[in-house]
């Protein structure tokens, strides 16, 4: 595989109620993302995002996004209805051509004029899951219900995982939330659907991301110190949560394995929890360790914009090895019911 | 490029206007399970899977590769899923295609779809409560542009509908079968949208298709004759501003441009012997003719005039009736590229064009500002 980094990232805030149009979020993160990387627009050779209809409500909208790229001349360019994390993976797959060199990636989501307990519902089974409104919340709750039902797992693990989250998040303008807050108090917040109390669920936000990929020393050239993608994939598992064993993340497993994430260990992992039980699942299919950081940047429960999560994640990985100086970090994201579908980018830093 | 990339199999759904028989999973299985018979293959041998699919709102199905992984035997695998407005069928195929060439997967099932009875895609294609004027009024004023810059006779649209529509008559999985159509029929159907003619417009369909992509390998060990893709181009442009030509848009020429020079192809009209475009309105042919180079500004209409586009012309456009006899619209781009396949590895039986070598697949989307393209030959590049 030839060689591609992140030579650059920006990000919106994470916060509820935006004024914005996704385009007027998406318009600073692209144009600073593109600035930050030191490639021209338009030596930009590809450019691919993810958003979806279903948050704003209206068909086509990824349409008007494309004004933040100024695609003119017209440019070559794609889209999936997916996390911006997959857009990430489609655009790594075009600069393996070699006959470009540089890429744009951006995600953008206004979930909170919505309500997704009843948005998201539309992603289930339309004939016989989605008639019962089983939202994800609940979804969720089943799946933490089934890990703490083996046993291995606590209502207080979940408590710490929010609480570490909030904590975590302070050192992170970008958090929705963060606070000084204990395992004892997340504990003690009520239910929203048992055994999820409010801290175990991510609040929503508004957001936009993007980032900037290239391909071999030109990443060098112009990156201080970029971060090469080293692995990366994504598996997705059966629809229905009667299917699966909802106790652990086999996709993620699987994509962890592809994209070489146990080949060397890494210093930091960000990973899309927009739960908490979700976290400990995923540090269990990821294999990490008590010495790996998990989510310095708060993660997404700390403040989840649908549909930028995951490339939120690869993002905050990336910075981890800009602007922190580590060599190995992982990105996440997850997409559908109970983590139906999982991604996994290893990234790494020179020397 | 790591890979060269072949097409082995090829399937679509019969077209039509309600597929209540089947759901959407049981749709997309029809077309996937017809591209790997074809390809002597089976669900198993795939190892990562692409759909693609107008707005999710069409069938009110929110990203439906969730709730579509087990049926497209996707567990365990890699599925991503494409939407460029319509022409997504293109891209999604695209998309399937660099995976192969990139030499990330040897083995991709690309599938697109839809099911257009689920929903009300002329309410969801007008924007929905944000209200619009819907496809055809958006493109009727870019057709009379066209006809005032070109001075093309009114007839030329009507002979684009009657010749697609005999042509579907060839192909058993067309969705409109009209065997009594002639320019008198076209003429006195009713006005749609000035200048087009309901005989003149697209139907809306329930429909799928799909197709299997393998590397070099796969291509050699095909029993059955392979098109090997020779270039691969998409381009999108802003769909409003001053200054942008929406009837000859630039984007889709930079995006022919691309394809061609990928593929070697120097005179378009010499080079090439078949093209499936995306034709939802009947004047879209003159108007690609010429945003694809296959005729000089204001003279696409002759092609049409001169019956060069039909089977045994000079370059045939639509053999399969093209989108104006079948409209599963995030289907419909795939669907051009698949005839394109067809056409190359002759296996379009009654619709063949006689001694393809070259072909080229073509679809747009959004306000004519999302193009995507293919260039097939039966010969490895």
């Amino acid at each position: 595989m030839r060689d591609v980094a992140i030579v650059s990232f920006a990000r919106t805030r994470a916060h509820a109620g935006v004024r914005e149009t996704e385009a007027q979020l998406l318009f600073p993160v692209v144009a600073g993302a593109i600035e930050q990387s030191g490639i021209p627009r338009k030596e930009i050779g590809f450019t691919c995002s993810g958003s979806a209809d279903y948050l704003a409500g209206a068909s086509f909208a990824f349409v008007g996004n494309l004004e933040a790229t100024g695609a003119w001349p017209p440019i070559s360019e794609s889209h999936v209805e997916m996390d911006g994390a997959w857009a990430l993976y489609e655009a790594w797959v075009r600069l393996q051509h070699g006959d470009v060199d540089s890429a744009l990636v951006y995600s953008s989501g206004i979930c909170t004029r919505g309500d997704m307990r009843e948005v998201l519902c539309l992603q289930n089974d339309p004939y016989y899951l989605m008639p019962l409104w089983a939202d994800h919340v609940s979804l969720a709750a089943l799946q933490a219900r089934a890990l703490l039902d083996t046993g291995t797992v606590t209502e207080a693990d979940l408590a710490e995982v929010a609480a570490r989250s909030r904590r975590a998040a302070p050192g992170n303008p970008d958090a929705q939330v963060s606070g000084d807050v204990t395992a004892a108090s997340m504990a003690a917040e009520p239910y929203v659907v048992s055994p999820l109390r409010t801290g175990d669920c991510a609040p929503l936000a508004d957001a936009a991301a993007a980032v900037v990929l290239v391909a071999g020393d030109r990443a060098r050239e112009v990156c201080e110190r970029p971060a090469w993608i080293r692995g990366i994939d994504h598996r997705i598992e059966p629809h229905y949560p009667g299917l699966r064993d909802l106790t652990t993340s086999e996709s993620t497993r699987l994509a962890a394995r592809h994209a070489g994430a146990g080949d060397a260990p890494v210093e930091v992992a960000e990973v899309t929890a927009a739960f908490s039980h979700e976290e400990l699942i995923l540090r269990e299919a990821l294999e990490l360790g008590d010495t790996v950081e998990v989510n310095p940047s708060g993660g997404a429960l700390a403040g989840h914009a649908v549909m930028v999560s995951g490339l939120v994640r690869i993002g905050e990985a990336f910075r981890q090895i800009h602007d922190h100086g580590r060599r190995r970090t992982l990105g996440h994201a997850t997409s559908g019911p109970c983590l139906q579908q999982n991604l996994v980018c290893v990234l790494e830093g020179d020397g | 490029m790591a890979e060269r990339c072949a097409v082995v199999g090829v399937g679509q759904t019969h077209h039509t206007k309600v597929r209540d028989d089947v759901s959407l999973a049981g749709l997309l299985r029809e077309a996937g399970h017809r591209a790997l018979e074809d390809a002597e293959m089976s669900w198993r041998d795939i190892d990562a899977v692409v759909i693609g699919t107008a707005p999710d709102s069409f069938e009110g199905v929110m990203m439906p590769e969730l709730y579509l992984a087990d049926a497209l035997g996707a567990a365990g695998k890699p599925i991503l899923r494409v939407h460029t407005a319509g022409s997504v069928g293109g891209s999604t195929a695209v998309v399937a295609s660099h995976l192969v060439q990139s030499g990330v997967r040897e083995r991709v099932l690309t599938l697109a779809f839809e099911k257009q009875s689920e929903g009300d895609t002329t309410w969801a294609l007008g924007g929905g409560r944000s209200g619009g004027v819907g496809a055809g009024g958006y493109f009727a004023p870019h057709i009379r542009a066209y006809i005032s810059r070109s001075k093309a006779p009114e007839y030329v649209g009507w002979m684009v509908a009657v010749k697609d529509r005999r042509n579907a008559l060839k192909n058993p999985y067309a969705h409109l079968k009209l065997p009594d159509i002639d320019l008198e029929m076209v003429r006195d159907s009713p006005m749609v949208w000035e200048p087009v003619r309901r005989l003149e417009s697209c139907p809306a369909s329930d429909g799928a298709c799909a197709m299997v992509l393998t590397d070099e390998a796969g291509g050699d060990a095909a029993s059955k004759p392979p098109a090997w893709v020779h270039g691969t181009a998409v381009r999108s442009e802003l769909g409003q501003f001053p200054g942008r030509d929406p009837v000859n848009p630039r984007g889709g020429r930079d995006c022919a441009a691309d394809v061609y020079r990928q593929a070697g192809i120097t005179n378009p009209i010499e080079d090439v012997d078949v093209v499936e475009c995306y034709v939802p309105f009947s004047w879209y042919e003159p108007m690609w003719m010429e945003n694809l180079g296959f005729a000089g500004p204001g003279e696409g209409w002759r092609l049409t005039e001169d019956g060069e586009t039909e089977i045994g012309g000079t370059l045939p456009v639509n053999p399969s009736g093209g989108v104006l006899s079948s409209n599963p619209i995030g289907a419909s781009g795939m669907l051009r590229f698949a005839e394109a396949a067809m056409q190359v590895r002759g296996t379009a039986g009654e619709h063949q064009v006689d001694g393809v070598r070259t072909a080229v697949g073509h679809a747009y989307g959004g306000a004519a500002q999302y193009f995507a393209m293919w260039v097939l030959r039966d010969t490895k590049p």
